[in-house]
């Protein structure tokens, strides 16, 4: 058993332009909010360590489109992206980036550990695969609470190696818990090319050892991205147990902000820039069929800056903890 | 007053508390259909089915990472550990995640749960199946844990864990399932964070826990007999530690000994030995002496667990020593 790899979708005309618009947002707001996160960091404002998602925005707005506020999601390290899509406020998670008493988690976590319980999103996770056991007990709650819900857990190509996933992937199969394992699949473990220290080409393979489906999309294409994980996570609603969908993306910008990058060429760096990026894709796609006009794109985009810049405005501003806060909270 | 068995008061712990409260569940290796390793689940899945008393793969990590992501979706999890060694497979799960969530994301939602570690030398069960590893815990941050010697306190801190909002790991001594003793009809329910002060003494504080509680006791009726008045205190609690009542005996007493079954070297010992050495050096009118374990892995033929092994004769060697 192999995995399915996705080749007939939907037309773009077949859904509705609020929906198509909301991909444009969530998109163009996440790069946007990459962007001055790294600007920021790099000119020294931004303290500790920092992941970037550009270039993978399509794989967590394309499937947490299809979510309600109540359905859970567990992220990872590389983590605003799915944060964001997931409905945070904007300007508590970059005032929490910037280590501010305002922030989120109130300068408590920091990018590697943001989470905002509030709107579902149970946490990033600065140890690689430290999401897939949580995202699994969510959905444990969620089937013992009779809910209709469900969790789901993103991770990179290098996490499928931890021993977490194939606990978590054997607990979720055998419990037929409402899991959604979306392994972007980014082609870099960290600074190795995933390949050479992963024993199968496609990730998604690996579901079948678990007895469910492994489905394989573009994550660079939103809309097979939405497609796919709304069949599963509809699948997953039904009480059908657990399923993985494998999008394959590239991670743009290094593995973290600093990262000199030593593994790869400029060159394919570039090419994938140019031929591949998932905003582009889609601002062609939906001017080709004349589904939006540039100048409803150009407004959406610019709202969205509008709203990362107020973010930053905010974060800059906030003030830090008070050094009372050392000891606030680490027991209930 | 009744006497049970220390199995029995954790049976009824759990019965009471999943009475009390549908939120609690309890998963864990071999304890629907078997009932535990050691008996301590028998009846319970009967009386609340297999969801709620569920047998789950031989996967700790994804026993207590699911244990986390339950309880920070509404449930208040009960996670058995089988043997307290095998923590050390899911270790992530409870120093980094469970135990620093609701301090990391700023306070957002607590993680209520319980890790159930049987520990401790019974049967020879040698290297891997007989650790005291308390101490490890006590220096995490954002943990609680908890370590009863007789039946009334495991019931009573085991229904006071699981009303904590807090992950508490509940130590459980092997070798004292089987023990009997008295246990209060009606709610019990045990502070955690509060020593107990079992036996009172003037001339020795000698202070312990699990199952070298009762060792303890054993060692200071001998030591009586030879004119030594030993007051003995139940730790119960290792974190947090209970300053306030080690403190004041030593004030009473002027000497310090600690015994457990762990190995001595940096176990819960040399940290109640560095509170009084930091905060009442000047109550102490001899050193502080420790029993321990030597800085070995627990061995498994007979003399040499022997050798190895806590008792009471060493304890009160140790406290003779001091006079």
């Amino acid at each position: 058993m192999s995995a399915r790899k996705v080749k007939e979708k939907k037309g773009p005309d077949e859904y509705p332009k609020a929906l198509l618009a909301q991909f444009y947002k969530t998109m163009s707001t996440i790069r946007s909010f990459e962007k001055k996160v790294e600007e920021k960091f790099l000119a020294g404002e931004i303290p500790g360590f920092v992941h970037l998602y550009i270039g993978e925005e399509a794989v967590a707005t394309g499937v947490i489109s299809n979510l309600s506020r109540e359905d859970l999601i567990q992220s990872t390290h590389r983590g605003h992206g799915h944060t964001i899509a997931k409905g945070a406020d904007l300007k508590r998670m970059m005032a929490e980036i910037f280590g501010k008493k305002e922030g989120c988690c109130k300068g408590k976590g920091g990018s590697m550990h943001i989470a905002d319980l509030g709107v579902g999103m149970l946490g990033a996770n600065g140890v690689v695969g430290g999401g897939f056991n949580i995202a699994t007990g969510a959905a444990l709650a969620i089937k013992m609470q009779g809910k209709d819900n469900v969790s789901v857990v993103f991770f990179g190509d290098g996490a499928s190696n931890r021993g977490t996933f194939h606990e978590a992937a054997n607990m979720a199969a055998v419990w037929d818990l409402p899991v959604l394992f979306v392994c972007e699949n980014n082609q870099y473990a960290s600074t190795t090319p995933y390949r050479t220290t992963t024993s199968v080409d496609d990730i998604a393979d690996r579901a079948a050892g678990y007895g469910m489906p492994g489905v394989i999309v573009d994550g660079n294409d939103v809309f097979a991205v939405y497609e796919e994980a709304r069949k599963l996570i509809e699948r997953a609603r039904r009480g059908e147990g657990p399923a993985l969908l494998e999008c394959k993306t590239y991670r743009v910008k290094g593995h973290f902000v600093g990262d000199p990058e030593q593994y790869r060429t400029k060159e394919e760096v570039n090419k994938v820039c140019e031929s591949n990026d998932p905003i582009d894709r889609f601002e062609c796609t939906v001017l080709d069929g004349k589904l939006f006009s540039r100048e409803e794109l150009d407004g959406i985009k610019a709202s969205a800056v509008k709203e990362v810049e107020e973010a930053l405005e905010f974060a800059r501003n906030a003030a830090e903890p008070e050094v009372s806060q050392l000891f606030a909270d680490v027991y209930a | 007053m009744r006497e049970i068995t220390f199995s029995q008061a954790t049976l009824e712990a759990m019965d009471e508390e999943m009475t009390r409260d549908e939120r609690v569940f309890v998963m864990g290796e071999d304890i629907a259909r078997q009932g535990g390793i050691f008996g301590q689940f028998k009846g319970l899945p009967d009386k609340f089915g297999k969801d709620r008393v569920r047998d789950t793969p031989i996967s700790e990590t994804a026993i207590v990472g699911a244990a986390i992501g339950a309880a920070l979706t509404g449930m208040r999890p009960v996670a058995d550990m089988h043997f307290a060694d095998f923590m050390g497979v899911c270790m992530d799960e409870i120093f980094n995640q469970m135990a620093k969530i609701h301090y990391m994301f700023g306070g957002q939602r607590p993680v209520p749960m319980v890790l159930r570690a049987p520990d401790g030398l019974i049967n020879q069960a040698a290297a891997q199946h007989s650790q005291s590893i308390e101490a490890w815990f006590m220096h995490i941050p954002g943990l609680k844990v908890v370590i009863p010697s007789n039946p009334a306190d495991a019931k009573g801190l085991l229904k006071s864990a699981i009303r904590d909002d807090n992950p508490v790991i509940y130590f459980e001594h092997k070798a004292l399932f089987n023990t009997r003793g008295p246990v209060p009809d009606g709610e019990v329910l045990t502070p955690i964070g509060k020593a107990k002060v079992v036996r009172e003494g003037s001339d020795v504080t000698l202070v312990s826990y699990s199952r070298c509680m009762g060792l303890s006791l054993e060692a200071a009726d001998v030591l009586a007999g030879e004119g030594i008045s030993v007051e003995c205190i139940d730790l119960r609690s290792i974190s947090p530690i209970d300053k306030e009542t080690l403190l004041a005996s030593v004030a009473k007493t002027t000497r310090l000994v600690v015994a457990h079954e762990a190995v001595k070297q940096g176990g819960v010992g040399a940290e109640l030995s560095a509170i009084v050495a930091e905060e009442g050096i000047d109550l102490l009118d001899a050193p502080i002496v420790r029993v321990g374990a030597p800085f070995t892995p627990v061995p498994f033929a007979r003399p040499l667990e022997q050798a190895y092994r806590v008792t009471s004769e060493k304890i009160a060697e140790a406290v003779r020593g001091l006079f």
